[in-house]
C-alpha cells in the first residue's frame, strides 16, 4: 500500500506560548511511518475530509524539538496540532476531532449507550492488542507462548464482538474501526511470531480486516504487512533482541 | 431525574473505581442501587453483565450494562445531561485536555501506585513509589493550568479529572498511614495539598468516599493474608 511522502517542515516559534506554535492555523499531524497510533488519527482524518499537514518525526533518531514541546507530559506521537495548540493520545485525538468538527461525519454513534459500547470496545483495542503483540515478537519460550494464547483470546474475544456486522461500527466504518484497523497491518506478523491462522482463530475479523483495507482511508494510511515485518526486525535490532 | 431510570451499580466499597462512579452519582444527585459484589465469588448478574473483564464497576441502566469508570462516568455525563453539574466541558479542546488528564492519573499515578501498594518485590514497590511521586509532582502542575485560579480541575466546578483522582482519595490516605510517606504534601504541592482538603469536603465525597479507619483496616487484613499465603509456599 502506498503512503503519502512526508515532509520536515521548519516553524517559527514563539517562546511566549510554550504549548502553541506561533502562526500555524489548521492541523498539523506530528507522526511515525508505521504507528498504529498515529494512522487512527490518519484514517480518521480521511473519513472525516479534513485536509492536514503530515509531520514525520523519525523516532529512529530521536525526538524533534517540536515533540517535546508538543507533548513534554509523553514525549510521544502522535501529536495533533490544531491551530498549534497540541492535543495528544490518538484515542483522545479522534474524540476531539468528534466534538472539533461536529459537521464532519461522525465516527462515534449519536446514542450514548452506543458511544460507551464504542468506547469500550476501542479501550479494550488499546489495553490489549499492541503491548499482547509486542510480547510476541520480543519474548522467547513460556512466555513467548503465554502471549500467544493471549493474542488468541484477543482476537477471538473482538471476533465475537464484531460478530455479523460489517463494522464494528454496524453498517458503518466507526470509532472502534478506526481505532482498530491500523492493526490489520500488524497481523501478518502475529501470525508468523504467533504461528497461528488468523482466518482459522479469527475468521470475521480476518474479513473485515480485508473489507477495511478497501477503504481509501486506510489503504492510504496504513503500510504493507511486510514492511511492518521488517520493521519488527530493525526493532529487535535495536533493542539487541535475536 | 429522568421518569423510569433504573440505575444499579455492582461495586465493591473499597474499589477507587467504584468509588468514581459513586462520586459522579452523587454529584448528579441520582439515585440508584447499591449492589455489593464478593469479588471472590462474583455474581452471575456481573459475569453476565462484564463477560470481558468481569470486573466491577458496572453500571446497569434500565437493564443494559456499561463498563469501566470512565466510560461510565461519560455515559453519566451523556445520558443525564440536563442533571447536575457537566464533568466535562463544552469546549472541544478543554474536553481533550480533560480526557488527558483523566488518563494520566490512570496510567502514571494510579498504576504505579498499586504496584508500590501491592507489588511482589521491594524493588517493585520502590519503583512504584518512584512513579506514583514523579506522577504527583506533575499533577500539581496540571492543577496549575486546569484550575484556572478555581479550586478544581474541573476550574470552579468539580469535573472529570477531579474525580477520577478523587475517587482514589481514601486509598491515598491509607498508603500514607502505612508507609509513613506524605503523598500529597503541602510543603511540595501545595495546590494539590489544598485540593485534597476541598474535595473531602465535598457533600458528594462525604457520600461516596469510603471510611479511611474502615479502608486502613482492610488493608492491612489484606497484607496479612497475602504475607500468610506467600509463608505456606516458603515451608
Amino acid at each position: 500500500t502506498a503512503c503519502t511522502t512526508q515532509t520536515q517542515t521548519q516553524i517559527d516559534r514563539d517562546p511566549k506560548q510554550p504549548g502553541a506554535m506561533a502562526g500555524e492555523k489548521g492541523l498539523v499531524l506530528l507522526d511515525f511511518w508505521v504507528s498504529p497510533f498515529g494512522q487512527r488519527v490518519r484514517i480518521a482524518l480521511a473519513e472525516k475530509g479534513l485536509p492536514y499537514e503530515y509531520a514525520e518525526e523519525d523516532l529512529m533518531a530521536g525526538k524533534s524539538d517540536r515533540l517535546l514541546r508538543a507533548n513534554p507530559v509523553h514525549k510521544k506521537i502522535p501529536v495533533l496540532l490544531h491551530d498549534g495548540r497540541p492535543v495528544n493520545e490518538s484515542l483522545i485525538i479522534l474524540q476531539y476531532l468528534e466534538d472539533a468538527f461536529p459537521d464532519a461525519p461522525a465516527l462515534l454513534p449519536s446514542d450514548p449507550y452506543a458511544r460507551a459500547q464504542a468506547r469500550f470496545w476501542a479501550d479494550y483495542v488499546d489495553k490489549k492488542v499492541y503491548d499482547c503483540g509486542s510480547r510476541l515478537w520480543k519474548l522467547k519460550g513460556e512466555p513467548q507462548a503465554q502471549a500467544r494464547a493471549e493474542m488468541l483470546d484477543i482476537l477471538k474475544t473482538l471476533d465475537g464482538a464484531l460478530g455479523d456486522k460489517p463494522f464494528f461500527g454496524g453498517d458503518k466504518f466507526g470509532f472502534v474501526d478506526a481505532a482498530f484497523a491500523p492493526f490489520t497491518a500488524w497481523f501478518h506478523s502475529y501470525e508468523r511470531y504467533g504461528e497461528f491462522s488468523l482466518p482459522e482463530v479469527a475468521p470475521k475479523i480476518a474479513a473485515w480486516a480485508k473489507r477495511c483495507g478497501e477503504r481509501e482511508s486506510v489503504a492510504k494510511s496504513l503500510y504493507s504487512p511486510d514492511k511492518v515485518y521488517d520493521f519488527i526486525g530493525l526493532l529487535k535490532k535495536k533493542y539487541g533482541i535475536e | 431525574m429522568a421518569g423510569g431510570d433504573d440505575l444499579k451499580l455492582l461495586g465493591a466499597w473499597p474499589s477507587p473505581f467504584v468509588t468514581r462512579v459513586k462520586l459522579a452519582l452523587a454529584l448528579k444527585g441520582l439515585s440508584y442501587e447499591d449492589v455489593e459484589e464478593d469479588l471472590y465469588k462474583k455474581s452471575e448478574l456481573l459475569l453476565k453483565s462484564n463477560p470481558v473483564h468481569k470486573k466491577i464497576p458496572v453500571l446497569i441502566h434500565n437493564g443494559a450494562p456499561v463498563c469501566e469508570s470512565m466510560i461510565i462516568l461519560q455515559y453519566i455525563d451523556e445520558v443525564f445531561a440536563s442533571t447536575g453539574p457537566s464533568l466535562l466541558p463544552a469546549d472541544p479542546y478543554e474536553r481533550a485536555i480533560a480526557r488527558f488528564w483523566v488518563a494520566y492519573v490512570d496510567d502514571k499515578l494510579v498504576a504505579p501506585w498499586r504496584q508500590w501498594l501491592r507489588g511482589k518485590t521491594e524493588e517493585e514497590k520502590s519503583e512504584g513509589k518512584k512513579q506514583a511521586f514523579a506522577a504527583v509532582g506533575v499533577l500539581e502542575g496540571a492543577l496549575r493550568e486546569c484550575s484556572k485560579g478555581g479550586g478544581f480541575f474541573g476550574g470552579d466546578g468539580v469535573g472529570l479529572v477531579d474525580v477520577a483522582l478523587g475517587g482514589v482519595l481514601s486509598w491515598m490516605k491509607v498508603t500514607e498511614a502505612l508507609s509513613g510517606d506524605k503523598i500529597f504534601d503541602a510543603a511540595k504541592t501545595p495546590l494539590l495539598a489544598a485540593w485534597v482538603e476541598r474535595f473531602i469536603e465535598l457533600d458528594a465525597a462525604k457520600a461516596a468516599l469510603p471510611d479511611v479507619g474502615r479502608l486502613l483496616e482492610f488493608a492491612k487484613a489484606r497484607e496479612a493474608a497475602a504475607a500468610a499465603s506467600k509463608d505456606e509456599f516458603n515451608d
